[in-house]
């Protein structure tokens, strides 16, 4: 017993990550599969029961392309610009808390280390763009930096209402001073500018505009083939699956199940359960987004995000601190 | 006591990575030694016990004007009078020095978070966010007043250079 107990943070680490790479695998899947279905198609259904193992087959046949380094690229960044943008993803995951007891650190910073983790991010795609040395690859890396700077601004001020009331930065407090009513009650306003800057910093549609097939072959990972392009796409869906969870921790009460039902016999469900079919259900959602919506103009995602984001956001905060010093809205007592 | 190592250990990586960037020659090469140097340096504020200060130095350094440089150096090719033909650099003394600093201080990072030390730092007291706010809006708000102004400047001095001409040429 001994021996073994200082291992288990270890054992929880590599069970969260292992989970998470597999989720992410499974979510092209789904995620093709579910577009299918809305578009009035099948989809993948060959691989496996209704196509399940469509990623496993997906896998295999990245796995066996030739791994090809561009002559002209920076050899180094080249190699370094995927796994930047898997790594700091999955490290965010360390202070998202699954469930009443699971959670890699419940560090009192989490809010902070998921915001710095999702700013070094961008340079996985930014570097990958300079180091291809392919004009395709620099325009989609220069639209990546200024896009994710420029929604990473008020995605920071958007989640501030939320620390107002919890009175904490960690993840952890987050969820449990939502036991009374859940944060979206009075923060839909700074939910709204999470999501929108969520999608922009994950760059999904309809704001994939670094990687934007139509003008620029694949953008930032056009040189890209192999285990390394792999990275990249790992990076995109687990970059969904953490937004999705952050959204679920900060407004939609994280691993709570809804007030009106504590008290049920649905409260006695483990509270893993319901953290993962609230993350589900926006993971969803983001799917659904990306078959609906047009791709806008690239002046176009940035005027949104300086002259209306910005300006709802901060008036977001303003209104929040407002009502919070005047007593209208409750919360934690620091 | 380790924890005291650590800290030295990160310093250590600080100062290394710092001479690289001044003694690189590749552009971009010097910025991400940069981003290591500064990553080193928000373990140390962490480790003397300012997580606050530590979050803010990754977001704001290393996360946002980092970035930006990374992008203006991007933009204009900055690379001195060599052709940025084809790179014909050894393989091992291009990736050696970044990942072993880098990975030296994954090792730091994760000792830390796995030992539940990340509450305590040297110091015995923790400057949380509420303290720094309470010490900005505080004895330093003639400087805060100050750092605005000067950002202000800069904001209408960037707007005025972006402005839209409408004299001259019609577009």
């Amino acid at each position: 017993m001994g021996l073994i107990e200082p291992l288990f943070p270890f054992i929880e680490m590599t069970i969260i990550i292992l989970a998470l790479i597999l989720i992410a695998a499974f979510l092209v899947w789904v995620e093709r599969r579910m577009i299918g279905i809305w578009q009035d198609r099948l989809g993948p259904n060959r691989v496996g029961p209704g196509g399940v193992l469509q990623s496993i087959a997906d896998l295999l046949k990245i796995l066996g392309k030739d791994e090809f380094t561009p002559k002209f690229a920076d050899r180094f960044t080249f190699l370094l610009a995927p796994f930047i943008g898997a790594i700091t993803i999955l490290m965010s995951f360390a202070v998202v808390p699954f469930s009443k007891t699971i959670g890699v650190s419940d560090l009192n910073i989490g809010l902070l280390f998921f915001l710095a983790m999702t700013s070094l991010a961008v340079y996985g795609v930014v570097l990958a763009g300079w180091a291809s040395r392919n004009k395709y690859a620099l325009l989609g890396g220069m639209r990546a930096a200024a896009q994710t700077i420029s929604y990473e601004v008020f995605m920071g001020l958007s989640m501030m209402g939320v620390v107002l009331l919890a009175g904490s930065f960690s993840l952890r407090d987050i969820v449990e001073a939502q036991q009374q009513s859940w944060f979206i009650t009075s923060q839909w306003l700074g939910c709204f500018v999470f999501l929108v800057a969520g999608i922009a910093e994950s760059h999904r549609l309809p704001f994939d505009l670094p990687e934007a097939e139509t003008e620029l072959t694949a953008g930032f990972h056009t040189e890209y083939s192999g285990f390394k392009f792999a990275l990249f796409f790992l990076g995109e869906y687990l970059g969904v699956t953490l937004i999705s969870a952050m959204t679920v921790i900060l407004f939609f009460g994280g691993y709570l199940p809804p007030g009106f039902l504590a008290d049920t016999v649905l409260g006695e469900i483990p509270s893993m359960v319901w953290f993962t079919i609230k993350v589900l259900f926006f993971i969803m959602f983001f799917i659904l987004l990306r078959t609906s919506l047009p791709r806008p103009r690239f002046d176009q995602l940035l005027a949104f995000g300086w002259k209306v984001m910005l300006p709802l956001s901060l008036i977001n905060l303003l209104m929040t601190a407002i009502l919070r010093l005047t007593g209208v809205l409750g919360g934690v007592h620091v | 006591m380790t924890l005291e190592w650590i800290f030295y250990f990160a310093a250590a990586i600080a100062f290394v990575a710092s001479v690289k960037v001044v003694t690189g020659e590749n552009a971009i090469h010097a910025l991400l030694y940069l981003v290591v140097s500064l990553l080193a340096v928000a373990m140390c504020f962490y480790l003397l016990g300012a997580p606050f200060a530590a979050g803010l130095e990754v977001i704001v350094y290393a996360g946002a004007i980092l970035v930006l440089f990374v992008f203006a150096v991007m933009m204009f090719d900055l690379q001195g009078d060599r052709q940025p033909a084809v790179f014909q650099q050894s393989w091992s003394a291009t990736w050696l020095g970044p990942v072993a600093l880098t990975f030296t201080l994954a090792i730091l990072l994760t000792y830390i978070l796995l030992n539940g030390t990340f509450d305590k730092g040297i110091e015995p007291g923790i400057v949380g966010a509420k303290q720094v706010g309470i010490a900005l809006y505080g004895p330093y708000l003639l400087a805060v007043e100050i750092a605005s102004f000067l950002l202000l400047a800069g904001l209408i001095a960037g707007y005025h250079f972006a402005k839209y001409s409408t004299q001259g040429e019609h577009r």
